[in-house]
């Protein structure tokens, strides 16, 4: 006899495999936003689940900074193959060659990808974009519906957000408005781990410990390849490190980690003491309010 | 240096399933009540006691706290989160947190506690087991906390804890206690509150919030978590009346697949099994259950809230927003609603004679508001039966007239199949939370 409760991971599985069949059955062009990390890679993990046996009925974007760790491109590769499922690129190169956007100063694209993503989005008629946002990784996001409703200018207003009460999501936009959608919302950074653990998915393998050079640049360990060189007067060292995130491969550092399986990822995280943005995201330290203020101007 | 893929280091199959399918449960919570209630170090205290907090985030509170100048860590700027928040030192919209222990994962829906935001509580109740109302011990039963206790019954939460916060200001009274608990109960029996249980704390110092206290030895009970962890909310749900709403027709383009048809969904209530007879609404037709299946392949049951494809022995024509039943059980084929609603839009009130668009379930319709039988005041529960208009945060009854059959219940049976929103077909915004049936009270 079975006592008819689900686990807390199958609950949530269940909510965002419906929220991915609701977003296919009311909006006319949705499409998957993926980077390459693990909740985006998870996102297609469940978007594949929520329409088997059939294909994936809508295309994912990847917005390409050209500044990309090799092993997750081979990875987006894979999952393309795998499931069979579209996909566009946007380069940010190439907005940079045609004069859309320009180089910052500190290297990062992080910001400029978001006039980019919202050409594409506009070229391609997308009216809801997935996310992988999570309310855990960040105060902002707390507060974010699940059916974020972005203005003509793909702006996110705190302030004029639609209430969501139980499952009733409203999709409805006029012409030129969308929605992002988060199924991920409700997960936490252990669940997505502990589900990728149970579900045996494939991930770029940045995420596992593994011997690597690196240097340490305040207390953040960067991996030393093209994209972050040995500056002068730095050197290195050969430590076991793995990477909590996969941005920017010019901006994402690593952590001092042994964990070789996922199984030992999900025991470190359920240990750790850090939130993933603030151990490894550079682009995050600028301000409290960093995250808002770009969430703000229609980044993710 | 080359990086491979990560599936040379999977776990096993054992232990991979075990993770997932045994582990714990969920147990999603509203909490409300106002900055000055303690609403917000309540939370900050269960993420830090719960050792959920990070130490980044700690250390940006304490630095926050100290460039106020406060003498103590001010856990409440843990959960204040937008900017505007922050400064105005109130919060304006449902936050979500998360925090887990072994036994359960927790999903708090953090709702401010002014009238003003009635919608929020609406919106953070509407997927609750839980609510915690926050009651001052210094003040006692006021206004807010009837208010919010009313929508808590009204959204049909089947658990309220009260905790009557700020026991270090009373001395640990046993005697406030029992005076808040006494008025409150009496308060209460007048709502249908099915499971109605105290707490004495104090969110600032801890005391019964993780950890028994020593300062109310009187207080036989559990502490908070311990009791949340422990709460029964299995039976709470709906196992006995299938309703499966249709939300997405599956039917590969693809050669290996192509004569597969099934019908994708999330169950509402009731327990689904191969070879059930069933009957779909609206044609009427039954037909049975062939399989049940997921991407995991097929089960033997499906029960709420699995998302799941049903496959049908026989072929009839079945889209979104149809609603699959048993034939000696059926929700009821309305198109004249009688509903509470929660209005929240601030542009323009509900008036008789407007037509909406509606959601109930999958299916998408158009109402019109036939009449308005009364408006509630949320803090006295006073009908005004005059009333013309229902505005911002007000409750209200009224009748719909819908243009093709809803497949209902009433919302006290079935808080899936029992509501509805309604949006504005101008500005597509939502604008109001109905729940289909009478009042949650009998008087």
């Amino acid at each position: 006899m079975t006592s008819h409760v689900l686990s807390q991971l199958r609950s949530l599985e269940a909510e965002s495999i419906h929220i991915f069949r609701e977003v296919v059955a009311e909006m006319e062009r949705p499409c998957l936003l993926f980077s390459g990390g693990k909740d985006s890679i998870v996102m297609l993990h469940m978007a594949a689940k929520a329409f088997a046996p059939a294909r994936i009925p809508f295309p994912i974007m990847h917005v390409d900074t050209g500044l990309n760790f090799q092993t997750v491109l081979d990875t987006r590769d894979r999952w393309v193959e795998r499931t069979g499922v579209q996909l566009v690129v946007a380069s940010v190169q190439d907005a940079i060659d045609r004069g859309l956007v320009a180089e910052e100063p500190n290297g990062s694209r992080n910001r400029i990808q978001t006039p980019v993503l919202l050409e594409a989005v506009e070229k391609n008629g997308f009216d809801a974009l997935f996310g992988g946002g999570r309310r855990d990784e960040e105060k902002a996001r707390a507060k974010e519906r699940v059916f974020s409703f972005r203005d003509d200018f793909g702006q996110w207003d705190p302030k004029n957000q639609r209430p969501e009460i139980w499952n009733l999501y409203n999709g409805r936009v006029h012409q030129g408005e969308s929605i992002r959608v988060f199924p991920l919302s409700n997960w936490t950074e252990l669940d997505i781990w502990a589900y990728i653990a149970a579900e045996k998915i494939d991930l770029p393998d940045l995420y596992l410990a593994k011997e690597r050079e690196v240097v340490d640049r305040g207390g953040m360990l960067f991996a030393v390849n093209e994209f972050t060189p040995l500056k002068e007067g730095e050197t290195s060292e050969v430590r076991s490190v793995r990477y909590r995130t996969v941005g920017d491969a010019n901006l994402t550092a690593a952590v001092a980690s042994e964990a070789t399986t996922l199984d030992a990822i999900v025991e470190e995280v359920a240990a750790v003491r850090l939130t993933e943005r603030g151990a490894t995201r550079g682009d995050d330290k600028v301000s409290e309010a960093a995250m808002e203020d770009r969430k703000r101007e229609g980044y993710f | 240096m080359t990086e491979t893929s990560v599936q040379d280091a999977m776990p096993n199959d054992a232990t991979g399933q075990q993770a997932v399918d045994t582990s714990a449960d969920l147990l999603r919570f509203a909490t409300a009540g106002s900055v000055d209630d303690g609403k917000s170090t309540l939370i900050g205290r269960l993420l830090f006691d719960s050792k959920t907090i990070f130490e980044d985030q700690l250390e940006s509170v304490e630095k926050v706290s100290t460039e106020r100048g406060n003498d103590y860590t001010d856990l409440a700027l843990l959960t204040d989160g937008l900017r505007a928040e922050r400064e105005q030192g109130i919060t304006i919209d449902v936050a979500y947190r998360y925090f887990a222990t072994p036994k359960r994962k927790f999903i708090i829906a953090d709702t401010p506690g002014h009238i003003q935001y009635t919608r929020n509580m609406v919106t953070g109740a509407s997927t609750a087991d839980v609510a915690l109302i926050l009651v001052d011990a210094r003040k006692g039963v006021i206004e807010q906390s009837r208010r919010h206790t009313f929508l808590a019954t009204l959204l049909g939460v089947p658990h309220i804890v009260v905790c009557v916060n700020k026991m270090d200001l009373v001395d640990y009274s046993e005697e406030v206690f029992q005076n808040i608990r006494r008025d409150f109960t009496e308060f209460a029996s007048r709502l249908r509150v099915p499971d109605l249980t105290f707490i004495p704390i104090s969110a600032l110092v801890g005391d019964n919030v993780v950890n028994r206290s020593e300062n109310t030895p009187w207080f036989d009970g559990a502490p908070l978590l311990s009791h949340l962890e422990n709460l029964h909310v299995a039976s709470d749900r709906n196992l006995q009346d299938v309703r499966f709403p249709v939300q997405y027709v599956i039917r590969p383009q693809s050669h290996d697949a192509r004569d597969y048809r099934g019908y994708a969904g999330s169950v509402a209530s009731g327990v689904m099994k191969p070879g059930d007879r069933v009957v779909a609404l609206p044609s009427g037709l039954e037909t049975t259950i062939e399989g049940i299946d997921t991407a995991d392949g097929p089960v033997d049951e499906a029960y709420p809230p699995m998302s799941v494809t049903v496959r049908l022995t026989d072929e009839i024509d079945i889209s979104r927003g149809d609603m699959i039943a048993r034939p000696n059980n059926t929700p009821a084929a309305l198109q004249d609603i009688d509903a509470q609603i929660c209005w929240m839009d601030e542009t323009a009130p509900l008036v008789k004679g407007k037509k909406y668009a509606i959601k109930h379930t999958t299916r998408w319709a158009r109402a019109m508001v036939k009449d308005i039988n009364y408006r509630v005041d949320v803090n006295t529960l006073h009908r005004d039966e005059d009333a013309s208009e229902i505005r911002l945060n007000e409750i209200g009854r009224i009748q719909l007239r819908v243009t093709k059959p809803l497949f209902v219940d009433p919302y006290r049976q079935n808080r899936e199949t029992g509501a509805f929103i309604l949006v504005d077909e101008t500005t597509n915004k939502t604008v109001a939370a109905g729940m289909v049936g009478g009042l949650p009270h009998a008087a």
